[in-house]
């Protein structure tokens, strides 16, 4: 049988867990978006620096998350030049070793939704804007880039759920983040069912709100995607059921 | 004397081992409205694209008012421009529109209109606005400005996408196949857009597949077969006698249509 009362003091148990959860993910997803900026510039580089990039994400997206992690953790230790280096302080600590990891490895993923998103500007649009004159530069900032963000987060949204559940595998390497407080109840306790019900149940909630804020933010940057101000309160145009964006109506009109 | 207003000669431009533009000339005096015909693949897209050097043309001379587009041969031999910030400069008094339109999908129509004038040209906002308001009323659209591409129909899209080259103030209007892409019966609205420009004196060369356009507004025509001018003129000469052959084929097949 469940026990509901054990289950409430777990719950309340793993949610200290959380905030380090949460520092991981955000540093993690912040430092990542970053370096996949970075390479997937490089990517549109020269030979060289395109090399190089399509190496780094062959690399980070080809091998398990687990197996960088460990390179990184119990691997770059054994070198003495690092043990000596400025990043040393940054290297022993596991959580730097987690964010790098994390960082890392998101990186790899996010700079091909940036490229993918980038190659999926219409080519017509691109055209137009060179045809009025606009130098490059502007061209990137005004079209390309709204344009591609745009066509982006969708998989964006995807890569950061994926990267909430990624930092449960920190708790190997001694961080006493979400996961690691629920093996440790686990492993006093035997009582699995209620220990990972309820840690399962924290990762659902925090990736429905994660899923909830891309949507919203996608919804408020589409208009375009929305039908239009004039249709009749509570149509639902083609176009809608196509994208399927539903969003927050603040018509508050009922969909038929 | 009508000053020259766009002067194109002996323009070439080959893809791979395939001869598009086999030296073609052209002059377009202020107010000028030239159709341009010729059968698919016979390099009138390209010919257009090639003024604005939205493909870079191998050799020849195009030249706006009284400035020569610069080319340079780059490194493996292909002409290039030698002054890129010359080629937007001339490119932001070209006004281009094309046969898919090509609104910018994340703005307004009102932001399309304004987004070039505003950054390109640096002109203040408040007056582009107005001025923008005034040109979608003009092709028709006033009271769709606040809504996106997505929502308008291919005929108001075009008619946007007119007014937002119109709102760059080009000396010359350059139309690629304008009303191609579209259902037969929105071609009309737009051909009226059109047929109002070219009476307001506008500079206009059209790249058409419409022959009752071409013969009725234009000033000239210039027929291209297989990357050369086979015959132009006056559309009532070049529909009448003075037409060549191929010219008469050509004419003869489109009216079936």
């Amino acid at each position: 049988m469940i026990d509901l009362a054990f289950m409430g003091d777990t719950a309340q148990a793993l949610l200290k867990g959380l905030p380090l959860t949460l520092e991981l993910f955000g540093v993690s997803a912040l430092a990542g978006l970053v370096l996949a900026v970075l390479i997937a510039w490089m990517r549109s580089g020269g030979r060289v620096l395109r090399g190089l990039a399509g190496a780094y994400v062959f690399v980070f997206r080809g091998t398990p998350l687990l197996v960088q992690l460990f390179l990184v953790y119990y691997g770059l230790s054994q070198f003495p030049e690092v043990r000596h280096s400025f990043a040393w302080p940054f290297l022993r600590d596991p959580f730097w070793c987690a964010v790098l990891t994390l960082s890392l490895n998101t990186g790899a993923y996010t700079s091909e939704i940036i490229r993918g998103a980038l190659a999926a500007v219409p080519a017509g649009q691109v055209e137009a804007a060179r045809a009025c004159g606009m130098p490059a530069a502007l061209l990137f900032r005004r079209i390309i880039a709204p344009v591609a963000l745009r066509q982006a987060l969708p998989s964006y949204a995807t890569e950061l759920i994926l990267m909430t559940k990624a930092t449960s595998l920190a708790s190997i390497v001694t961080l006493k983040e979400t996961m690691f407080v629920a093996a440790r109840i686990n492993s006093e306790t035997y009582r699995a069912i209620e220990v990972f019900l309820c840690a399962g149940a924290i990762y659902l909630a925090l990736n429905v709100v994660l899923a909830r804020a891309i949507a919203l933010l996608e919804w408020w940057l589409s208009p375009h995607l929305r039908r239009p101000p004039d249709a009749l309160p509570g149509l639902d145009t083609p176009l809608d059921r196509a994208v399927g964006l539903e969003g927050p109506r603040l018509s508050g009109a009922p969909r038929p | 004397m009508i000053p020259v207003a766009l002067s194109v000669k002996d323009l070439r431009k080959t893809f791979g081992s395939l001869e598009v533009l086999k030296g073609i000339s052209l002059d377009a005096r202020q107010g000028d409205v030239i159709s341009i015909l010729g059968a698919s693949g016979s390099g009138k897209s390209t010919f257009l694209r090639c003024i604005n050097l939205l493909e870079t043309p191998d050799s020849g001379e195009v030249r706006l008012g009284d400035e020569v587009i610069r080319m340079k041969a780059g490194r493996d031999g292909k002409a290039g421009p030698a002054d890129r910030r010359q080629v937007d400069r001339i490119r932001s008094r070209l006004g281009m529109v094309f046969q898919s339109f090509n609104l910018w999908s994340h703005m307004t129509i009102l932001q399309n209109v304004i987004e070039a004038p505003v950054h390109v040209l640096g002109r203040p906002k408040a007056d582009c606005v107005a001025e923008a308001e005034e040109l979608l009323a003009k092709v028709g659209i006033a009271e769709k400005r606040h809504q996106y591409p997505s929502h308008l129909s291919g005929g108001q899209q075009q008619r946007a996408a007119i007014a937002r080259a119109l709102a760059m103030r080009p000396d010359v209007m350059l139309f690629d196949e304008p009303t191609s892409a579209l259902d037969p019966e929105l071609v009309g609205e737009v051909l009226r857009v059109m047929r109002q420009l070219a009476s307001e004196g506008r500079t206009m060369l059209v790249v058409t597949h419409e022959i009752g356009f071409a013969r009725d507004v234009s000033d000239r025509v210039v027929f291209l077969q297989n990357g050369l001018v086979d015959c132009e003129g006056a559309p009532r000469d070049v529909f009448g006698s003075a037409g060549s052959e191929r010219f008469k084929t050509f004419i003869a097949r489109h009216a079936t249509h």
